[in-house]
């Protein structure tokens, strides 16, 4: 009953399938052994000072990565009030309003812009902002990283809105409730925790970015006194250190690596936990 | 007395309604009263425009581009339709609960009741709280939650999540109450419980429902309207229509020979 | 019971008008920044295409000290190292892809899938440092000999290598679209109706040939789809490729020799530009490069969503 080449198929499914685990394990090879090293040369260099201290002249031991790490941070903070508040209302645009046309294109130029290269944003925000401004500012590069913000976020709110039932909107209109209304305090509400999600994993994304800040911000080995200055980041900073030819530095670099990589894990990590489904209703 | 077909008292005119999708007419020609006060229940096979007739009477259509009324309709001799009247105006006046029970996920019971108040600008706290209270009891609905207000509303059963959704449809105080198959996704004790309800507020509400279950309409409601293929094939007491019913298709209908 | 009197106050429609209008400028943003960035990229580029027309695609003499530059040995450099990258990520991601969706044991695809999506997460320039001090030493020290001695009869694995170099762009590369090709293809896959595999299953096939036959072939444009998207995301790349590559214009055969692409070219060259033709230059290989990744996601785009089933998403 057994057809005359099935040896040769259970071989060829056993094989294929021992292929396919042994392509998995090499998939997770990189990261773990990414995370081995930073954490193997990275973690001894982490102190308070790190945290703390700015770098240290060439050849003096020591010092730290504070203004790169306050320099993100700011950064962050610029992208935010850019991309959160366009990204938001233009995804809600997208879901709740809108011709199907006009909608599509719009969709379609976000993809886009969500593949555009991020050293390209670079170079735009350079001839729009860093040029006229005759030098290099944090406003640049804040303004850099919000605009990349945009489009992710605008298209996860989005999605996050079109998830809500369509009930609630109906059962809210029925009640007499103003459509705008209806959208802020019933459908965002509702979809506030994807949204939300949406945005932390947008910043986590434009945290890690070194190219477009290479040329709007630039890197400052000092605090940076106002936003029209140059600025230190986290990434500039791991990136100007790795490609120096000091050791000292190539150590802090690992440090620096360790902690962008666990800052932006922790989100990644962190918005997973957030969206487990608790407070849904199961339907 | 509510059952009787000359009270005079009419809360909705109905001349003339006719609803399109496109090309496709979906209700073609009604006219009907509704009588205030009492139960009119609107019933047919699948897709006959029961549900379709119930939304034009809150303007629900609107929120379909497709979607195109001709005819008129009026509440207490206003053209709801008209250009000087909002939507929202109307829905305040002529609530509605759905077939499946959406409560506001993220809101707690007392929230959801309320949410129609507050949004439309009602924050005295004594009277969110007296209308709240009210509300729930008329959807027989208090006793079970009094002590759980703050509870989710998600955490209610079926049959309670959807008297939830009554009392929060109550609680802006409409004149009309339209309900469109409100038992159908219920439990035969949650459904029983519904149509107590019914019977409970047609004292002080007009009340349309829509329900494929004609024993259902048998039971609870004062007249009958049976739909076919979007038109109002006839329209009486319900005594009426499930005893002596004046058109064949209606005969055959209720005698359960098709549908 | 007169409908007019209990209209609201400031009736809801204004509300409703000021909020639509507002969320609608937002959302147009959108083409605000397209056109943001097409006109900044062409006006940029104006200079060089001036000077040097359609020839600037095509020639390789990059001279700064006589103010003339190229585009093909970056153009060659971006190409090959986003082909390294797919020779190697697209049979390990769709064969990963199918182990978690087809053969991986139910309580591991969870914790495995969300592994993977961390990786897409790994900022460039971290990888970029990890290839720097620890994958290119390795390739100088153990990869690049065992492939001269076996392979060395092609020209693309013999000449020197001194660390960086096209090889390690391509590998870092691949771990970097890796991430994306395997997640988009487990979406597809997993959108594929379980009646195919079930009508195979009757058939009497294996799990690899049910594998084969019900969800590969039936699932092929989809995956086309999740590959041309990594490719899209290779193209541009630019931190780990600039870190890894050697950044050496030229157009040589030989994998283990230095190359630069467009990103690593613009990364390095455009601060310290001091010829304003240098930096039009790079304005202009930029564009080109958005040009080609702009088409090549549309690509993708276009393929995931005439595929797609009610669980694909663009992916970011």
């Amino acid at each position: 009953m057994t057809a005359p080449n099935h040896r040769w198929r259970n071989f060829k499914n056993v094989l294929m399938q021992i292929i396919a685990f042994s392509c998995a394990i090499l998939v997770v090879t990189p990261l773990v052994l990414v995370f081995y090293h930073l954490a193997k040369l990275g973690f001894s260099s982490i102190n308070v000072a790190f945290f703390t201290q700015l770098p240290k002249p060439v050849g003096e031991l020591g010092g730290g990565m504070g203004n790169a790490i306050a320099g993100t941070f700011t950064l962050l903070a610029q992208a935010a009030i850019i991309g959160v508040p366009v990204g938001v209302l233009g995804g809600v645009f997208l879901s709740e309003y809108g011709g199907t046309r006009l909608n599509w294109a719009i969709r379609f130029a976000a993809d886009i812009l969500n593949g555009v290269p991020s050293i390209t944003w670079g170079i735009v925000v350079y001839a729009l902002l860093v040029v006229p401004m005759h030098g290099y500012s944090a406003l640049a590069g804040g303004f850099v990283l919000g605009m990349m913000m945009i489009p992710l976020v605008m298209r996860t709110t989005e999605e996050v809105l079109q998830l809500v039932p369509a009930s609630y909107r109906e059962a809210a209109l029925a009640l007499g409730i103003a459509k705008w209304k209806t959208i802020v305090q019933i459908v965002i509400r509702t979809a506030l925790k994807g949204i939300v999600t949406g945005v932390l994993l947008a910043l986590a994304r434009v945290a890690g970015e070194t190219a477009p800040l290479l040329f709007t911000a630039l890197g400052n080995q000092f605090w940076a006194r106002n936003l029209t200055e140059p600025i230190s980041a986290l990434p500039l900073q791991i990136f100007a250190y790795a490609i120096s030819p000091y050791d000292d530095w190539h150590r802090q670099a690992w440090a620096g690596a360790l902690v962008l990589l666990l800052f932006v894990l922790a989100i990644n990590i962190g918005v997973r936990f957030l969206t487990r489904d608790r407070f849904q209703p199961k339907t | 007395m509510a059952n009787d077909p000359n009270n005079s008292a009419v809360a909705l005119t109905v001349r003339n309604l006719s609803v399109f999708f496109g090309k496709n007419a979906a209700v073609k020609n009604v006219s009907l009263d509704i009588a205030a006060k009492a139960v009119t229940a609107i019933i047919g096979p699948s897709g006959c425009g029961k549900s379709t007739f119930l939304r034009a009477l809150n303007r629900m259509h609107e929120l379909n581009p497709e979607a195109r009324m001709e005819g008129e309709i009026r509440l207490c001799g206003d053209d709801i339709y008209s250009r000087s009247v909002e939507s929202v105006t109307v829905r305040r006046r002529i609530g509605m609960v759905f077939q499946k029970s959406n409560p506001f996920p993220t809101m707690s019971i007392v929230e959801n009741v309320t949410v129609g108040l507050r949004l439309n600008g009602v924050n005295n706290r004594k009277m969110l709280a007296e209308r709240t209270e009210q509300s729930l009891r008329m959807a027989a609905l208090w006793d079970e939650v009094k002590d759980r207000l703050n509870a989710p509303a998600i955490s209610l059963s079926g049959g309670q999540q959807q008297r939830l959704c009554i009392a929060r449809a109550l609680a802006v105080q409409p004149e009309v109450l339209l309900m469109d198959e409100p038992a159908s996704a219920l439990d035969p004790l949650a459904t029983a419980k519904i149509e107590d309800l019914i019977m409970e507020l047609k004292k002080n509400y007009t009340i349309v429902i829509v329900t494929h279950n004609m024993q259902q309409a048998a039971r609870a409601s004062d007249f009958t309207a049976f739909f076919y293929l979007g038109e109002l094939v006839e329209f009486g007491s319900t005594t009426k229509i499930f005893t002596s019913p004046a058109k064949k298709q209606t005969e055959d209908y209720v005698t359960g020979r098709f549908g | 019971m007169n409908l007019k009197t209990t209209a609201a106050k400031t009736g809801p429609h204004f509300g409703d008008s000021a909020f639509k209008w507002l969320t609608l400028c937002m959302a147009l943003s959108i083409f605000v920044l397209v056109a943001l960035i097409g006109f900044e990229l062409a006006s940029g580029s104006k200079l060089a295409m001036h000077k040097f027309g359609w020839h600037f695609l095509t020639t390789s003499n990059w001279d700064p000290g006589n103010d003339v530059y190229c585009a093909a040995p970056f153009i060659f450099g971006t190409l090959v190292s986003s082909l390294i990258a797919l020779v190697i990520a697209v049979p390990i991601s769709i064969a990963t892809a199918v182990y978690l969706t087809e053969l991986a044991p139910q309580w591991l695809r969870q914790p495995l899938t969300m592994f993977i999506e961390l990786l897409a997460a790994v900022p460039s320039v971290i990888l970029g440092l990890w290839g720097i001090f620890v994958m290119v030493p390795w390739l100088h020290n153990h990869l690049v000999p065992v492939l001269g001695k076996s392979l060395g009869f092609l020209p693309l694995f013999q000449g020197p290598n001194y660390g960086p170099c096209m090889l390690a762009a391509g590998i870092i590369l691949a771990i970097m679209i890796i991430p994306i090709i395997t997640s988009v293809s487990r979406e597809i896959l997993r959108s594929v109706p379980g009646l195919q595999r079930e009508a195979a299953y009757a058939l009497g096939a294996t799990r690899w040939e049910v594998t084969r036959i019900a969800v590969l072939s039936y699932a092929k444009k989809g995956i086309f789809g999740a590959v041309i998207l990594g490719l899209g995301r290779a193209l541009g790349e630019t931190m780990a490729v600039t870190m890894v590559i050697g950044n050496i214009p030229q157009i040589v055969p030989s994998l283990f020799a230095p190359a630069s692409t467009q990103a690593s070219v613009i990364a390095n060259e455009f601060n310290e530009a001091t010829s304003a033709m240098l930096t039009s230059a790079l304005f202009e290989i930029g564009l080109v490069l958005l040009g080609v990744t702009v088409i090549v996601n549309a690509l993708a785009q276009l393929l995931l969503k005439t595929f797609a089933g009610p669980g694909a998403k663009p992916q970011q």
